[in-house]
């Protein structure tokens, strides 16, 4: 079996402009991923699936990873010129402050398929793709044409986080009912609110449950007053 | 009413005294038809519950039908999703009367495990009347057999006239469960009010 960095060799004198990136996985397992420009996912993943030493021609498992927008708070040391009175006299003097900063580092949605070799008896290699970001550039190539394994998953991928696979042959949700709005497994969805019965609620729930029963007691109240 | 001991006195004379209502119910509790229809992991034991070891077939229940129009009990056996429920519901609507359900396991009793999920409905009991609850995760045969002993002595102290009869012989009772429609986020409506009145909680 070829280690990542191999194979990332292999791909780039393949395709000269692949611009594959190795994501290292810094837990014991080290099992390091290739990240794909999705521009030329097609073609590398062409190559790995017919290149006679990877032979990759199993997708075992296709998977999605929502990445939401984080704040990043980050110190800074910023120099700047700063008026002080010395002994009665005006002097400007550079003085380095330490700033913290916050930016806001947009998410993104994370596709990520496990190949094998049935013919070599090899893997997994772990391929990942990005979306540009959550909200409209949600595109990605779907893989389904190169690996038919991939359509269900794909489809549950698309149900669940909303990437929209372009090239698909039937993508339709495949797990929640048409019109069906959003999707379940993003970090910020939020469920109906269902808790008018929650005998033993604790936790989140309990946090829900008692917002539900302030929100109805706030209604009966105004209904009574009326 | 025919006294106890007069009757076992009778008996052994070769004398059957009787009512119509004894009759009626020990027919329809001793062949009870389930209906072929199991949801998750909670339904390979109810197949268990049928297979010789434990033999459902003594208590009358051994034929289980493939169509909702020729079945009496609908076993809830496991998570009832929220894409699956209006199903079920249409299933229920769909049998004949008289009909009994079985609610098994703890997702068919209140979303269990899986309560708090996105597609997992809070117990069946929200959208059609349920006879027998069954706890477990899956209940044992031996629970299922209970549960359904159980709904046996339920149907053997039914009245045939006057308050507590069963549904099919009360004109006005309402016989049909209005499906639940997929909507954007739950279904709608999230529960049946006529059926699944909200338990109040004592704390």
């Amino acid at each position: 079996m070829m280690t990542v960095e191999e194979i990332k060799t292999a791909i780039d004198a393949a395709i000269p402009d692949a611009g594959v990136v190795i994501v290292p996985n810094p837990s014991p397992s080290g099992q390091h991923s290739l990240r794909l420009d999705p521009r030329h996912a097609i073609k590398v993943a062409k190559f790995l699936r017919g290149d006679a030493e990877l032979a990759l021609d199993f997708l075992s498992n296709a998977t999605g990873v929502d990445w939401p927008d984080r704040e990043v708070a980050e110190k800074v040391k910023v120099t700047r010129p700063v008026t002080k009175t010395v002994d009665g006299v005006e002097q400007t003097a550079e003085e380095t402050v330490e700033e913290t900063r916050k930016r806001v580092e947009p998410g993104c949605l994370e596709v990520v398929y496990h190949l094998f070799s049935v013919e070599k008896k090899h893997g997994p290699v772990v391929l990942r793709m990005r979306t540009v970001n959550r909200t409209d550039q949600v595109e990605l190539p779907s893989l389904t044409p190169i690996w038919r394994s991939a359509e269900f998953q794909e489809r549950e991928i698309f149900d669940l986080f909303g990437v929209v696979f372009t090239g698909h042959p039937d993508l339709r949700r495949i797990l929640m009912w048409e019109g069906f709005k959003d999707h379940p497994m993003r970090r910020d969805y939020v469920d109906p609110d269902d808790f008018d019965y929650e005998p033993t609620a604790h936790d989140a729930v309990l946090v829900r449950a008692q917002e539900h029963r302030a929100a109805a007691a706030a209604e009966e109240g105004t209904g009574a007053a009326q | 009413m025919v006294d106890e001991k007069l009757k076992i006195e009778l008996g052994k004379q070769g004398i059957l005294a009787t009512t119509i209502q004894e009759l009626y119910n020990w027919g329809r509790r001793s062949s009870i038809w389930p209906m072929n229809f199991g949801l998750a992991c909670c339904a390979i034991e109810m197949i268990a519950t049928t297979m010789a070891r434990y033999d459902m077939a003594r208590f009358g229940a051994e034929v289980f039908r493939p169509s909702p129009r020729q079945a009496d009990l609908l076993i809830i056996s496991g998570t009832v999703t929220k894409k699956m429920a209006p199903q079920v519901v249409r299933l229920y609507n769909q049998m004949p009367e008289p009909r009994y359900v079985i609610a098994m396991g703890a997702c068919a009793i209140s979303g269990g495990p899986f309560k708090q999920g996105y597609n997992v409905l809070k117990g069946i009991d929200r959208y059609i009347p349920v006879d027998i609850h069954i706890p477990g995760c899956p209940p044992r045969p031996e629970a299922l057999l209970s549960a359904f002993i159980e709904l046996q002595k339920k149907i053997d102290a039914q009245p045939l006239t006057g308050e507590g009869r069963p549904r099919f012989l009360d004109a006005e009772a309402q016989g049909e469960f209005p499906v639940p429609e997929p909507g954007e986020h739950d279904l709608e409506p999230a529960s049946n009010k006529g059926v699944w009145p909200v338990p109040v909680v004592i704390r």
